[in-house]
């Protein structure tokens, strides 16, 4: 973290490595009378899953697009199982369903608990005096010693946890981290009673305890540290692609599902036109001529050094906006109460972390009633085959926003594969326009107290829960042309 | 305390146990080898390459010893990106002081490859106080030179795994093709199951030495033999019944089992507290133990060929 004063009195801070994100993250700001004046998002971190995806068997992509993040791999498998149902027709019955949304569903429970107390809470709660919870950022610790005590055994419990929520994940999903039953037309493991029961008992372990400690710790720390309620405000647009499908009928709109898709751009609440999607690139370490397609027909020829540039991560737009995306805008753009009802305040530090705890113990209670509605002995997965060629598009949500998977097949191969998951969303650089990204244009107006300590600076960063782990920006070269596929998750 | 042998270790590591954590019968010896003076515990230092943090996350599904005795009592993790307090520049220069202060003493854990194309510009890690950044590759290289050994955790950092595979944009390699002149222990599997880690790095710790590998460097009391010979649909194997859709009852080999050439211990230990495992899902093996995994067993649905 440098420090330097220039002529004007702005303060520059660089934050390299973010720590407790998932991955390589870079945040500059520039700091002029104690106050955030601009701020720079950057991803540091490009594999190349698209060239490596080129030309594989399509069923293949499902599983290894989950290896762009090992936190969210669930979201990946369903998004790119989405997308290959749709290139495939595939028919997935009602038990196929559920199962995913199951399997989707503990992922939400283990990744909402996982951030808030295994990367968020330190910036609240004083850990024990032994690495890694040492050194700390600063010293701004407002939890009467009692309360402190009880979070950080809130915070070991937790461990626990969220162990327990994969273990209920792997009853149908055979193991996590990288789940290998989830495949276009349903999943290939079976409903028993049995399972069941087994999954029923550790969900009502983890219920008890989003009731009880999550989301009572979230309220606690959200009362100690109130002022967040109007520190990050951020772009104000939403977007949310939807999760969860509660039926079987074709649902193009996103609308029969428990999150539903939806956006709030502009101040005003709107449906989700996928054609609205552009990446621009001026920003990012790819050529200016390839800014601003739609991510399907994305192009993207990396031009490393480029001035002006200062990301791997390309800057995907709605509409020709930055727009959040998150627990924030599904619980906003579904007008859940808890989170509507707080108005302006939610749009905020504390507005984040509330509504994810939110979310988190919805999801939980609506599981319940799916776990009633599962038919042991019927079948899981319809059998399907790869067609010669076909286009696919998946719109799912990981735990931390809007992720879309987009296929072409050719010759029973993929052709090209696109990713744009949640942190390019919400870390991506500024767009052609000059417009920031959302976690950069949060960060604006943020108060500093200690140059040498940025605390509120990485609490304005991490309620957005980033992902950089997936930063890739993947680089096809074809003959004519070139594509990019981006996945900051 | 009751001594524990390097036999008895062993067989209790390799013991069918199944659904039972591995370390169940160790964690008693653990503990109490381990956890002595507060400076005693042995210094850890965790890097993340050119990976996804799936095999941080599966460290933290261990159950036996939990995490949180992993990280109280058993090691002194000095740096880990993901769960660390602090950040940015104070964070790494934390971590090159402890690399210093425990220079030939401490475990290098690597998770994820390491990507050497463009000078490893693909990965960069932290960057200094006077604004150099560090990639990964060189991390990798200064801190592996100080380090008593290393433990590349997962597929990608000991074989390049999915970063690394065709055609390899970012030039992904597993760590033991960086590090020559120090011990590269090999955690393979997508993630790293935690037992298989921990065993290994209690091992490490506990007779300041490295367990017997393979040739593929991975520890052999946890990479014994294939799972097909333990494999619960063996029966379907020998009596010639094949399932025709992943799913099926039958053996997977014909729609993608890849149990004859993956060595590992899924069928015994499983995962995630011995809750499932792959084939016993129906999804067939991917064979996500090996350093062909993923180039040599795709497509991940079709039959294995044999290369040779």
């Amino acid at each position: 973290m440098r420090e330097t004063t220039n002529s004007k009195g702005l303060v520059k801070i660089n934050l390299d490595p973010v720590n407790r994100i998932e991955g390589h993250m870079k945040i500059k700001v520039l700091v002029e009378n104690g106050k955030v004046v601009d701020a720079y998002s950057c991803g540091h971190l490009f594999r190349g899953f698209e060239i490596i995806l080129k030309g594989r068997d399509p069923r293949d992509a499902q599983h290894l697009t989950q290896r762009v993040c090992g936190v969210c791999p669930t979201a990946h498998a369903m998004a790119s199982a989405r997308c290959l149902d749709d290139a495939f027709g595939a028919v997935v019955p009602p038990n196929g369903r559920i199962i995913r949304n199951l399997i989707q569903g503990a992922n939400y429970i283990q990744s909402h608990i996982l951030h808030f107390y295994h990367l968020a809470a330190l910036d609240y709660v004083r850990g024990p005096e032994t690495a890694p919870f040492i050194p700390r950022t600063g010293d701004d610790y407002r939890l009467p010693d009692a309360v402190n005590d009880m979070a950080v055994q809130h915070y070991v419990q937790a461990l626990a946890i969220r162990r327990r929520a994969h273990e209920m994940l792997a009853i149908f999903g055979a193991k996590m981290p990288h789940i290998t039953t989830i495949m276009p037309g349903g999943v290939t493991e079976k409903v028993t009673p049995e399972k069941v029961n087994q999954f029923r008992a550790i969900l009502q372990e983890l219920t008890d305890f989003i009731d009880n400690v999550y989301v009572p710790d979230v309220f606690m720390i959200a009362e100690a540290y109130k002022d967040y309620f109007a520190i990050g405000q951020g772009c104000k647009n939403m977007l949310a692609f939807g999760v969860f499908p509660l039926d079987d009928d074709r649902d193009p709109n996103g609308q029969n599902m428990m999150i539903k898709r939806g956006a709030y751009t502009r101040g005003r609440f709107t449906g989700v036109d996928p054609k609205k999607l552009t990446e621009d690139v001026k920003h990012s370490w790819f050529k200016d001529e390839t800014s601003g397609l739609h991510p399907a027909e994305g192009r993207t020829e990396p031009e490393p050094g480029k001035p002006d540039a200062y990301s791997w991560i390309k800057a995907p737009r709605y509409d020709g906006l930055p727009h959040e995306v998150g627990p924030l805008a599904r619980m906003w753009v579904n007008k859940v109460p808890e989170v509507v009802n707080l108005g302006e305040k939610a749009f905020s530090v504390m507005g984040r972390h509330a509504a994810r705890a939110i979310e988190c113990k919805l999801i939980a209670h609506a599981m319940f009633a799916w776990l009633d509605q599962l038919k042991p002995g019927e079948p899981t997965h319809m059998p399907c085959s790869v067609p010669q060629e076909a286009r696919g598009m998946g719109l799912w949500e990981a735990p931390r926003g809007a992720l879309s998977h987009f296929i072409e097949i050719k010759d029973y191969r993929i052709q090209n594969y696109q990713i744009v998951s949640s942190t390019s969303w919400n870390g991506s650089p500024r767009d052609d326009r000059g417009q920031r990204g959302p976690i950069e244009e949060a960060l604006v107006g943020t108060p500093v107290k200690d140059p040498e300590n940025p605390i509120e600076v990485v609490r304005v960063v991490r309620s957005f829960d980033p992902c950089l782990a997936c930063a890739a920006h993947l680089v096809e070269v074809a003959s004519d042309r070139c594509h990019t596929i981006q996945v900051v998750t | 305390m009751r001594r524990i042998s390097r036999r008895e270790f062993l067989r209790i590591c390799t013991g069918a146990t199944a659904g039972i954590g591995l370390l169940t019968a160790l964690e008693p010896t653990i503990v109490n080898t381990l956890a002595q003076a507060a400076e005693g515990k042995p210094p850890v230092i965790w890097l993340q390459g050119s990976g996804c943090s799936g095999c941080s996350v599966s460290l933290l599904n261990t159950v036996s010893p939990s995490i949180e005795k992993v990280l109280l009592d058993i090691i002194s993790l000095k740096y880990h990106n993901t769960l660390m307090a602090s950040t940015g520049a104070k964070a790494y220069n934390f971590l090159a002081e402890m690399a210093d202060k425990y220079a030939g003493q401490f475990v290098l854990v690597v998770e994820g490859g390491i990507s050497t194309a463009a000078g490893g510009a693909y990965c960069y890690i932290a960057e200094t106080e006077d604004e150099r950044e560090i990639s990964m590759l060189e991390a990798l290289k200064h801190f592996g030179s100080k380090a008593a050994a290393v433990v590349a955790a997962g597929s990608c950092a000991s074989f390049g795994g999915i970063p690394g595979a065709a055609p390899n944009p970012t030039g992904v390699v597993g760590v033991w093709e960086i590090i020559k002149d120090r011990p590269v222990v090999n955690i393979g599997c997508c993630p790293m199951h935690p037992d298989d880690f921990l065993g290994t790095l209690v091992y490490m710790l506990k007779y300041d030495d490295i367990p017997e590998l393979d040739e593929y460097n991975r520890p052999k009391m946890f990479f014994p033999d294939i799972i097909h010979v333990g494999c619960p649909r063996c029966g379907y194997f020998a009596r010639g019944i094949f399932a025709k859709n992943p799913g099926d009852e039958g053996c997977l080999a014909f729609v993608g089992c890849k149990g004859m050439v993956a060595r590992a211990r899924c069928h015994q230990r499983q995962w995630n507290n011995g809750t499932n495992w792959c084939i016993a899902a129906g999804a067939p093996c991917q064979a996500c133990s090996e350093p062909t995994f993923p180039d040599e067993c795709s497509p991940l649905y079709g039959r294995y060929r044999v290369s040779d």
